[in-house]
């Protein structure tokens, strides 16, 4: 008898190959219950095979039971795929597979204008530094746009200002430091200040120069700010913005409200300082304008200019978005194309 | 303006360092170059030749056989093609084997049957200027075969500055030279001239004065300040010696004569503008300084007629205008080759009526750009010292001594005052007087004795006059320490006393609400056209063009403008907002400010007003097209959900039909574009949140496919920043849901009867949803089925169907009560 467990489990297998076989040759629901009816019915194959299970020694009966229940579970795993399979062929649904290759169902995408990111990120940037933001009219009088900021109205200066003017003395901003002068007026320091905005110039449309254009316009003004700071100040922002890598150059420049001024250029970030066409080859980009606030601009909105000192800046978020998403023509900004604004989504 | 490196050199004894390094240091330490352009680098190859011999080629009208001796000993036939060949006259020469600059070699070569060995060249072809009207013939005593380089003072290079309207001092090379003076070092040194020299006795007057039956007068105070003049007798006007056309080529300008040229080189080592009168020109003994008459005519230098007003100011002699003062001399008084007498002139001109003078005729000139911004004044002696000598050297003649002065003595040097404090506190360097000092005499700074170590006080040179101040003290001392020498420190700082304006954080809401809803940002410049503008429209008083004459008055129109723009690209389905600000005029329009107003006055006394809005516009399909069935396209009810969805976002009020008033609150949103009848009004205050609806067809530029268009726009003010959402239990007990269906007459609002609804029902509703409407086959003509879903839920208990079922009574109650209801058999 000591060869009657291995037989068994031998006529198990057995039962398995054959069942496999029928299951699958079924073609229809009434083939498949035949089948199901002699593999895995009460009378049916396996359940006699493990009937005699029973009359094995004692010692062979787990071996083969458990031999006995994986046939069983195989043979109903396939039943059910199988029957799917059958139900699915005959509610006509074949057994054809899903290209997923196919495009999935999209909605709109949304999103804001690449000045707005350029605006936000410097938001942000300032913001980490305590800097809160502000917001100024764009109908200015000649006294906030030029005389506040120390700009006579019959000086050289203000040519560089070609304005839109409304009525005697009102005007669209040329720029947005008349927010300093408006900040000041309202508030003690300490103050500091980003305000974005846009700003108006005579300046007929071609591909680098709009008629209006947005600024973000920068003050601090406090006890014991002086040019080392500002440069700190201005260092951050750049390191956060353009990345660690750039470095910032600082060149005497003229604004009638600062004194030092400053231009500030940063390592070309398209050719990282090597030379290119953006940078015309000196490796070096200007983006904005700045410097310590004339005491002038203090005294005309009756801050002690003995006392406090402080820095104002000026850039352009529009010309940074140009050079940074490599948009060639500023007149794509203002054109409200969707196909140009989906890319910046 | 462009210096040339060459004369900079010459002014600054030791100068060392590359032309590209000179033009950093200066970019660094005072005003932009745009551009180093090498002059002349490549011209090894070419040499003087003398033409002995001209004579017409036989085969070619345009041609000349030339003999040119080129210093070899022999005869070179070269054929030349310029119209200015000269028998005599020395010219730049290739020979062949050679190369012009550029790479380009020469070879000999038979031109319609005459060898020609060689070439004469013009400016252009040697790329040292514009002209290739002719070969440049050289002035001067030169020997053939002599290197051309070397004649011309090449190689050069010449720096294009951008300067700022604050630095005029550096329009001239000697003003630059004092940017790269080393410190301690001699300073800027000006060449001597060799010559006789002039040491004038001047014979002052303070309106006029006179010497030798010459009388010079200023009329006008206010137009002149100060007028010099020189007198030379006997001078033989010709070309220039070699190194001063030199100089004036490597500055970029041409050379005349030698004492026109004399005159242009002061100007250009030391920016005073000179001008020399042919003496026996000018009628009677005087000129004065006086304001041109109404109608009098003058022919300027560059051969212009101009009628002149009494805007202008001139230089007048017996017989009317001989120069507009400040800006250019005239034709008839002009030095020619047959001069012998000359009137030197060197004055301070007003800059204001300079700049009349300059626009009422058109000019803009060398002289009436320094004028405009205001030359050296003290230096008027010296420069008019150095270009008598300079004329003497080289044109000869002799200097009457006395030299005539009107307008008195220099003015006294402007003093200015520094604290070294200030510097710490401004700068945030530690420096010392004497650092101080040694940072500012190079550029002409001088230390006064009278002041204190607390308070340093500098004489400002004459050539400085944008220099006054303490903190114009400072930028030049931070400018020569080196901005880039500053260390780079954050600091503590204290947190600004300026709270975030609103506006900015209600904008940023608007955007991520529109952003998420499927819309793109635009951002249009608000200028408009007459047609977009119909509404208080407000004109620029010189806008760039008519289709851009006017500010919008809301942001909608402007949107739909870009709706046509989309659709001219056949794009059909846009979806667009914006932030930003529309313009009106302000009702009744306010006073005129008073004399010499505050900033509060001004603001009080602005005719305009601003708005900032918000608006956004709807058009085409729900969905992008996909394979698995197309979208359907967008309807009112889109745009009423935007609507609903903002007005709950942002707290704007209730979403009501739009009732058509005509009133301020109204008029501002894009009157007259939307259909009255498809159209929501926002809001429950005194002015309207906002309106949007359908846009009327009329007001579109819409080809045959378009779609419906939907907009809205809103005061970005109605948006309320407060986050005012609170915390809510969770249901813990079920609901019963219940639909309810009856049909009523069609004119019976849903809100009313949702109103209805829930105003009859106990607090045990707790949703309330429309989800059919029907009108057609099956209900009665001028009525309507409206389909409920009812929610009923208690907060502490499970209801019981009794409950729910008596609170349907009520609601039925009600609803028949108000509305002549009819219960839908199901
Ligand atoms: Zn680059």
């Amino acid at each position: 008898m000591a060869n009657e467990g291995p037989a068994l489990r031998e006529r198990l297998e057995e039962i398995r190959r054959r069942g496999v076989a029928a299951f699958e040759s079924a073609e229809s629901q009434e083939a498949l219950e035949a089948a199901r009816i002699e593999f895995l019915g009460r009378g049916g194959l396996v359940s006699r095979a493990m009937s005699d299970l029973k009359a094995l020694p004692a010692e062979e009966k787990p071996a083969t039971g458990q031999a006995g229940n994986r046939v069983k579970k195989a043979l109903e795993a396939l039943l059910e795929v199988r029957s799917a399979a059958i139900a699915a062929a005959e509610s006509g649904e074949t057994d054809e597979v899903t290209d997923l290759t196919l495009p999935g169902r999209r909605t709109w995408q949304g999103g804001v204008h690449p000045v707005t990111r350029v605006i936000d990120e410097v938001c942000e940037i300032f913001r980490e530094i305590g800097f809160t933001i502000a917001t100024g009219p764009e109908i200015e009088s000649d006294w906030h746009n030029f005389t506040s900021l120390n700009i006579p109205l019959d000086h050289p200066a203000a040519d560089m200002h070609d304005t839109f003017y409304l009525d005697q003395g009102v005007l669209l901003r040329t720029h947005t430091s008349p927010v300093q002068a408006r900040i000041m007026l309202e508030h003690d320091p300490p103050v500091r200040v980003l305000a974005p905005g846009l700003v108006f110039r005579r300046d007929p449309w071609d591909a680098s120069h709009a008629p209006a254009f947005e600024q973000i316009e920068g003050l601090a003004v406090d006890e014991g700010i002086d040019f080392v700071e500002f440069r700190a100040a201005i260092d951050f922002f750049v390191h956060r913005f353009f990345g660690t890598g750039t470095r910032t150059r600082f060149r005497p420049s003229y604004f009638p409200f600062t004194e030092p001024s400053a231009e500030v250029d940063v390592t070309c970030f398209l050719c990282e300082g090597s030379g290119c066409s953006t940078c015309k080859g000196t490796g070096w980009v200007e983006i904005m304008g700045s410097g310590m606030v004339n005491p002038a601009v203090f005294e005309a909105v009756g801050y002690d200019s003995e006392r406090f000192t402080g820095y104002a800046f000026g850039m352009g978020p529009a010309r940074i978005a140009l050079l940074r998403y490599r948009i060639p023509d500023i007149r794509l900004l203002y054109e409200g194309d969707a196909a140009f604004l989906e890319q910046f989504c | 303006m462009d210096v040339s490196v060459n004369w900079l050199r010459a002014l600054v004894p030791g100068l060392e360092g590359s032309a590209q390094e000179l033009a950093d240091r200066i970019s660094l330490g005072a005003i932009p170059v745009d551009r180093v352009i090498p002059v002349g680098d490549d011209l090894a190859g070419i040499v003087i030749a003398r033409v002995t011999e001209a004579r017409p080629h036989p085969n070619a009208d345009r041609l000349t056989l030339c003999r040119v001796d080129a210093g070899t000993g022999e005869p070179i036939d070269v054929v030349c093609g310029a119209p200015n060949v000269e028998e005599g006259a020395l010219y730049p020469y290739v020979a062949p084997g050679q190369e012009l600059p550029g790479g380009f070699r020469i070879e000999s070569r038979k031109i319609r049957g005459e060898m020609s060995h060689g070439m004469l060249c013009s400016e252009k072809e040697l790329e040292l200027g514009r002209d290739a009207g002719g070969i440049m013939k050289l002035e001067g005593n030169f020997e053939p075969g002599a290197s051309f380089a070397s004649a011309m003072s090449l190689p050069d290079a010449r720096l294009e500055l951008d300067l700022t309207p604050n630095r005029i001092d550096l329009a001239c090379h000697a003003g630059v030279a004092r940017e790269l003076a080393p410190e301690g070092g001699t300073g800027v040194v000006l060449t001597e001239f060799p010559g006789p020299g002039w040491e004038p006795v001047w014979i002052d007057g303070r309106t006029g004065a006179e010497s030798n039956g010459v009388s010079i007068r200023i009329a006008d105070a206010d137009r002149c300040f100060r007028y010099l003049g020189a007198i030379i007798r006997g001078v033989r006007v010709g070309p220039s010696p070699a190194w001063l056309q030199a100089r004036l080529r490597g500055a970029g300008a041409r050379p005349i004569n030698n004492v026109v040229d004399a005159t242009n080189y002061i100007l250009l080592e030391s920016n005073q503008p000179l001008h020399a009168f042919d003496l026996e020109k000018l009628a009677g003994s005087e000129i004065q300084v006086r304001a041109a008459r109404a109608g009098e005519e003058l022919r300027t230098l560059d051969g212009e007629k101009h009628v002149l007003t009494p805007a202008c100011t001139v230089i007048a002699d017996e017989d009317g205008a001989v120069a507009l003062a400040g800006v250019m001399g005239g034709q008839e008084s002009e030095v020619s080759p047959e001069t012998v007498d000359l009137l030197i002139e060197c004055a301070a001109f007003d800059p204001t009526h300079t700049r009349h003078t300059a626009a009422e005729t058109g000019l803009a000139t060398d002289a009436s750009y320094r004028f405009e911004r205001g030359i050296d004044e003290v230096g008027l002696e010296a420069a008019l010292t150095r270009c008598v000598q300079l004329i003497l050297a080289i044109a000869g003649g002799e200097a009457d001594t006395e030299g005539i002065r009107v307008g008195g003595l220099p003015p006294s040097l402007a003093v200015a005052e520094l604290r070294p404090e200030r510097v710490r506190q401004v700068l945030g360097l530690d420096l010392s007087s004497a650092r101080i000092e040694e940072l500012l005499s190079p550029l002409g700074f001088g230390l006064r004795s009278d002041g204190t170590r607390e308070l340093l006080r500098f004489d400002v040179p004459g050539w400085r006059g944008d220099v006054r101040t303490e903190s114009d003290l400072l930028e030049e001392v931070a400018r020569r320490h080196g901005y880039d020498a500053f260390p780079s420190e954050p600091r503590s700082f204290r947190p600004s006393s300026v709270p975030d304006a609103p506006d900015h954080e209600r904008g940023d809401r608007v955007r991520r609400f529109f952003a998420g809803e499927g819309f793109l940002e635009a951002r249009s410049l608000p200028f408009v056209t007459e047609r977009r503008s119909a509404v208080d429209r407000i004109p620029l008083l010189r806008p760039l063009s008519r289709a851009e004459g006017f500010l919008r008055t809301d942001l909608a129109s402007v949107l739909l403008s870009r709706v046509e723009h989309n659709w001219l690209r056949g794009r059909r389905s846009v979806r667009l907002f914006e932030v930003g600000t529309a313009f009106g005029s302000r009702s009744p329009r306010p006073e005129a400010p008073p004399a010499d107003p505050s900033p509060d006055e001004r603001d009080a006394a602005n005719p305009f007003a601003e708005e900032r809005r918000f608006a956004f516009v709807i058009t085409g399909d729900r969905s992008p097209d996909h394979w698995g069935g197309s979208a359907s396209e967008v309807d009112l009810w889109d745009l009423k959900g935007i609507v609903e969805q903002l007005a709950e976002t942002f707290d704007l009020g209730p979403v009501a039909p739009f009732a058509g008033r005509v009133d301020e609150c109204q008029r501002p949103f894009g009157w007259g574009m939307w259909l009255h009848d498809e159209a929501f009004e926002v809001g429950d205050g005194e002015c309207l949140a906002g309106i949007a609806g359908r846009v009327d067809s009329r007001a579109l530029d819409a080809p045959p496919w378009a779609s419906p268009v939907f907009a809205g726009e809103f005061r970005l003010g109605a948006v309320q920043v407060a986050d005012r959402r609170r915390f809510e239990p969770l249901p813990q007990y079920p609901a019963v849901a219940r639909d309810l269906a009856f049909t009523l007459a069609s004119t019976v609002p849903a809100s009313e009867v949702e109103s209805a609804i829930r105003l009859a029902a106990p607090p045990l509703l707790s949703n309330l949803q429309l989800f059919d409407v029907y009108e057609g086959e099956g209900v009665e003509e001028g009525r309507r089925s409206l389909a409920w879903r009812l929610v009923f839920r208690a907060p502490d208990r499970t209801l019981t169907d009794g409950e729910v079922d008596e609170a349907m009574t009520a609601i039925l109650r009600r609803l028949e009560a108000d509305f002549d209801v009819r219960i839908r058999a199901s």
